[in-house]
């Protein structure tokens, strides 16, 4: 600890940290924690109270990455604020002072009230929960199904997508033909079909989002993968004898990264909608613990009294404001590509 | 009006035309900028231009240095942050940046006409021809769409298309590329302009068809009197289109004056640099190599103080040619020939450029590759979806015979569809012969597809490609990529071996070390042709193939691209298939040459076999069509009529006999020219009579033997 080489001074601290490396190590270290602590819960046993511990800094640090590398384009730092105001929210929710969100206190309380000596901002919902702590618990369900399943569904459509571009022939017209079939259902009963028939749970929504949203990814990647493949390096790695698989990985892959990336910011708004959408319908996250989707739908039938609307536009503002963020985030990265 | 306005600028204009006659075009002291996040970049300072009418103006210049933004100056078409900050442009004699946006309007189309460089971005894809055309007149004289169409039909004649009628009722992508860019130029004489801008309006198209376009142009200038002017990278063009040339470079003109004077008695360092980097009859890569000009250029923020060109300059002097404005000044030996260059009257410019390095020629060694009978044919079905009937041949290779020794470059050279990159996808092993033999030592590789190849074989096959954008993988380091063929290859293991070996791989081929931690977007187009070099060659390879590696390049850049190509050559006694339709570089570098035409070979021999007759017919009209820089040089002129068919349905007989001259009905076009040798390898393939093709006059002659040529 006592001797630590200082860096060459010539290269910024903000420089090295836009490494990809870098970054996508950080990314890791923010995002590890905070999906186990939402998929495995009370399995984590005595790791649980701690786990999200270095997920905080990592959290700030990405963020104080990504304004750097966006600080040209003011729809994206919005975005990307918007998008982080709630990632620091599910990483620190268990450490900030906020009332256990699943105890009933007292009903029907407006915001902006005290009762039982509690005073509450949000007010509390038709049993007497804590709005505040319910809304800021709630967004991590929906960061982490919603980026999982986005993710996923990006595994599956990219290596179909290449699959189909790249070698093309029999495989390509097998592929494209069963993606238009899964594409030719409208995606919400495809989601109730899928959740009906393997039973509503958070993996069988990746499952479901993954099956709905793969054919569209791997149309995009397939276009891009047909024009990248005709260019010179693609012919020199062919004719130095590279297999297929390196050529799809290392040599299409990294070029049609960019045109993903956009895509997947406003996928992610789609997802999360999705995930609403269904938790709404009941097909998808199950009562009690907090979640945005299943707060709209409890509160559903008391918010037609105008004086408890708040129960649910809380809720359903705060879907909005995620789901505005990665869309802007996707504008603001569209605008960039296109300066350069 | 207007004659006041010229007389008190005369003293600005250092070029001023005797006559009284009102220009056409007048630029004074133009500077344009753009405006961009980095601020202000001035991309043309202080161009000064005066167009007489009837007069061809050419401006020359390599990639960057303005010459595209004169010409949308003129047209007032800037775009959002383009702006012109200073000066004047007069057209007949009115200031256009104080006209309205309906009068610019009205001037754009029936006053001045453009012409891009690429027809089909022209054309509306959704329109049919005929009222594109029509469109110009019912727009700029309200005539009626009969009276239109009829003048539209006199103007396709005009440009001499085949077939008007035809063409009207077509859409643009049912014609060829030539025919498009016909179709353009008709549409921009349609409305008599006084001045017509032809920004490379030949780059996108083959040899010969550049030709018959490059007479047209000619002819227009003549029958129309249309003034114009002419943007090229090509120096041959412009000797063979227009009356005065201004020369430029990075945003300013550096010389100004007619044809001849600047052609023959240039007088800035830049444009005779630029003379020495091209390949001109007399330059030979053994006794005269190119000399290419050292750096680059540089970016228009980045631009040294004084002389733009001063950094590369031969005859820079400190605290003189680095400090403040340099003038154009008048050299009094021409017509109006200026100069922008501070030591103009002290540089002896009869005197040798500083000559490249002479080099021994290199003695061929044994055959390393043989090419016997080789036949590529496509077999594609008609019916789009599963097996539904009908196939048919594309005959993309007919029965190629050569063969290519140790340390020796031979050249193929064709147009587009002439089969030569499917010959080089079968060598490569991405596709296999239908028949033939293409053998590399004892190995045939015509039937063994890459993946079948064991490495040795690709290591010692290797290619260098065309487009500089293309050839390297944006997304990895310049190190990684070369790091990655060494490993390929198994010529070193060691990690530490192959970093060593990609140091030296990019000292050879000229870059600094640190270029290997680079990606390939912080590298010009030289630069990454340079890097593609190095690969090919990382593999040690007895073979190969270069197609088009300069093409893409600024002449500046390629004399010294194709010079380190012939270096390593030389070194490493390889073996070279320069594939090419240049044939000025083909003269230059190759020992021999194949003429392909169709996916057949019409012809082929040693270089001065070649240029010297008996010529093949096609042979003749490729050597009349390549402009050729030097106006020493004349030409036979050979056009050639119609457009080269689709190798998907080839003429029965002679591939060539649909636009040879010399065509024999009956024979030619029913069957096989037979093959005729006239020395030892030099072998015609045609119906002509042995001593008709030895009767040949020679296409180009050089006057007397050109002076600065070093």
């Amino acid at each position: 600890m006592a001797v630590v080489t200082a860096p060459p001074p010539s290269v910024p601290l903000m420089h090295r940290l836009k490494n990809p490396k870098v970054s996508i190590t950080i990314f890791v270290i923010a995002w590890l924690p905070l999906m186990l602590y939402v998929m495995g819960g009370s399995s984590l046993g005595v790791l649980e109270p701690f786990i999200l511990i270095p997920a905080i800094p990592a959290v700030i640090l990405l963020y104080a990455i990504c304004i750097s590398t966006f600080r040209e384009s003011t729809i994206a730092l919005i975005g990307t604020t918007l998008v982080f105001f709630w990632f620091l929210i599910a990483v620190t929710a268990p450490y900030l002072p906020l009332i256990d969100p699943n105890k009933p206190i007292a009903p029907f309380v407006p915001p902006f009230t005290a009762k039982n000596d509690v005073f509450f901002i949000l007010g509390t919902d038709f049993k007497g929960r804590d709005m505040l702590s319910r809304t800021l618990w709630g967004c991590q369900r929906v960061l982490v199904w919603g980026v999982s399943a986005t993710f996923v569904a990006y595994i599956v459509g990219t290596a179909f997508g290449l699959i189909a571009g790249y070698i093309s022939g029999w495989w390509d017209e097998i592929i494209s033909f069963l993606g238009n079939v899964i594409l030719s259902f409208p995606v919400m009963v495809l989601f109730i079909v899928i959740l009906n028939y393997l039973g509503p749970s958070g993996f069988n929504i990746v499952i479901a989002v993954t099956f709905a949203s793969a054919p569209a990814i791997m149309r995009i990647v397939r276009g891009l993968a047909l024009d990248v493949k005709t260019r010179d390096y693609v012919f020199a790695a062919q004719t130095r004898g590279e297999s297929a698989l390196w050529i799809m990985v290392v040599e299409l892959l990294p070029n049609v990264r960019g045109p993903i990336i956009v895509d997947a910011c406003l996928r992610l708004g789609y997802t999360t909608v999705a995930i609403t959408t269904l938790t709404f319908l009941g097909l998808g996250l199950q009562p009690p613990d907090p979640d945005w989707g299943l707060m709209i739908k409890e509160s559903a039938k008391t918010a037609m009294l105008f004086k408890f609307s708040y129960m649910l536009l809380i809720p359903a503002l705060s879907v909005s404001s995620l789901i505005l963020g990665f869309n802007l985030m996707a504008d603001g990265l569209r605008e960039m590509s296109m300066r350069d | 009006m207007p004659e006041a306005a010229t007389s008190s600028a005369a003293t600005l204009e250092a070029v001023q035309p005797a006559t009284g006659e009102t220009p056409v075009l007048e630029c004074r002291n133009l500077c344009i900028s753009y405006f961009t996040r980095a601020g202000e970049i001035p991309a043309v300072v202080d161009f000064n231009m005066k167009l007489m009418p009837g007069e061809a103006q050419g401006i020359v210049g390599e990639s960057g240095c303005g010459k595209s933004t004169v010409a949308l100056a003129i047209m007032q078409y800037m775009g959002k942050n383009g702006r012109v900050v200073g000066g004047e442009i007069l057209f007949e004699g009115r200031d256009m940046r104080t006209m309205s946006e309906e009068e610019l309007r009205q001037i754009r189309g029936s006053k001045i006409a453009m012409v891009y460089q690429e027809p089909m971005a022209s054309l509306n894809p959704a329109m049919t021809i005929g009222d594109q055309l029509a469109e110009v007149p019912i727009f700029h004289e309200s005539v009626s769409k009969d009276e239109a169409l009829s003048r539209a039909r006199k103007m396709l004649e005009s440009v001499r298309l085949p077939d008007p009628d035809r063409i009207l009722s077509s859409y643009p992508h049912q014609i060829s590329g030539g025919q498009q860019q016909r179709v353009v130029i008709a549409m921009a004489l349609l409305s008599n302009p006084k001045l017509l801008l032809l920004d490379e309006p030949t780059t996108a198209l083959d040899v010969t068809v550049e030709a018959g376009i490059v007479e047209l142009i000619k002819d227009i200038a003549a029958e129309f009197g249309t003034s114009m002017i002419y943007i090229s990278h090509n120096l041959g063009l412009i000797l063979e289109t227009c009356d005065r040339i201004t020369v430029m470079y990075s945003g300013e003109a550096v010389e100004v004056g007619s044809i001849k004077d600047v052609f023959d008695a240039m007088r800035h360092p830049y444009t005779r640099g630029l003379f020495a980097s091209i390949p001109v009859p007399g330059a030979d890569k053994n006794s005269h190599p190119l000399v290419s000009i050292p750096g680059q250029l540089p970016l228009p923020h980045q631009r040294p103080p004084g002389c733009n060109f001063g950094p590369r300059c031969d005859f820079f002097v400190k605290d003189r040619c680095d400090v403040g404005a340099i003038p154009m000044t008048e050299i009094g030996n021409g017509d109006h020939h200026a100069s922008r260059c501070v030591r103009v009257d002290e540089i002896d410019w009869d005197s040798t450029i500083g000559a490249g390095d002479e080099s021994e020629p290199t003695v061929p060694g044994d055959v390393v590759l043989k090419v016997d009978g080789m036949t590529k044919h496509y077999e594609i079905e008609k019916g789009a979806l599963f097996f539904s009937g009908e196939k048919h041949t594309v005959k993309a290779n007919e029965k190629l015979n050569f063969d290519a020794r140790e340390a020796e470059t031979v050249a193929i050279v064709g147009e587009s569809g002439c089969g030569k990159s499917t010959f080089a996808k079968v060598l490569m092993g991405l596709e296999t012969a239908t028949e033939g033999s293409v053998a590399i030592g004892n190995v045939d590789l015509a039937e063994m597809p890459v993946d079948q190849r064991g490495p040795e074989t690709i290591s010692n096959l290797q290619m260098v490609f065309q487009n500089p954008f293309d050839t390297l993988n944006p997304s990895h380091t310049v190190g990684g990529q070369i790091a990655r063929v060494i490993r390929k290859f198994g010529a070193e293991t060691d990690e530490k071996k192959v970093k060593a070996r990609v140091m030296e791989l990019l000292d050879i081929v000229k870059l600094p070390r640190d270029f290997a931690k680079r990606r390939p977007r912080q590298l010009s187009g030289g630069q990454k042709q340079r890097v593609g070099i190095a690969r090919a060659f990382a593999g040690n390879p007895s073979v190969v193939i270069a197609d088009e590696p300069v093409s893409a390049l600024d002449v500046s850049v390629q004399a010294a691209v194709t010079e380190l190509l012939m270096d390593i050559q030389r070194e490493n006694r390889t073996t070279l298939l320069f594939i090419s339709h240049d044939l000025s570089v083909v003269r230059y570098l190759a020992d021999r040459i194949v003429v392909m035409y169709l996916g057949q070979i019409m012809e082929q021999g040693t270089t001065d076999e070649i240029f010297s007759p008996p010529y093949h017919p096609y042979t003749e009209a490729l050597l009349s069509a390549v402009p050729i820089a030097d106006t020493h040089v004349k030409k036979r002129k050979v056009l050639l009529t119609g457009e080269i068919p689709s190798p998907s349905n080839p003429p029965k007989g002679c591939p060539f006999s649909t636009r040879c001259p010399y065509m024999i009905a009956g024979t030619c076009d029913t069957i096989p020219p037979p093959i005729v040798e006239f020395s030892h390898g030099h072998r015609i393939a045609c119906h002509l009579p042995r001593d008709e093709l030895a009767a040949m006059e020679p296409v180009i002659q050089i006057e007397k033997e050109p002076a600065h040529v070093a």
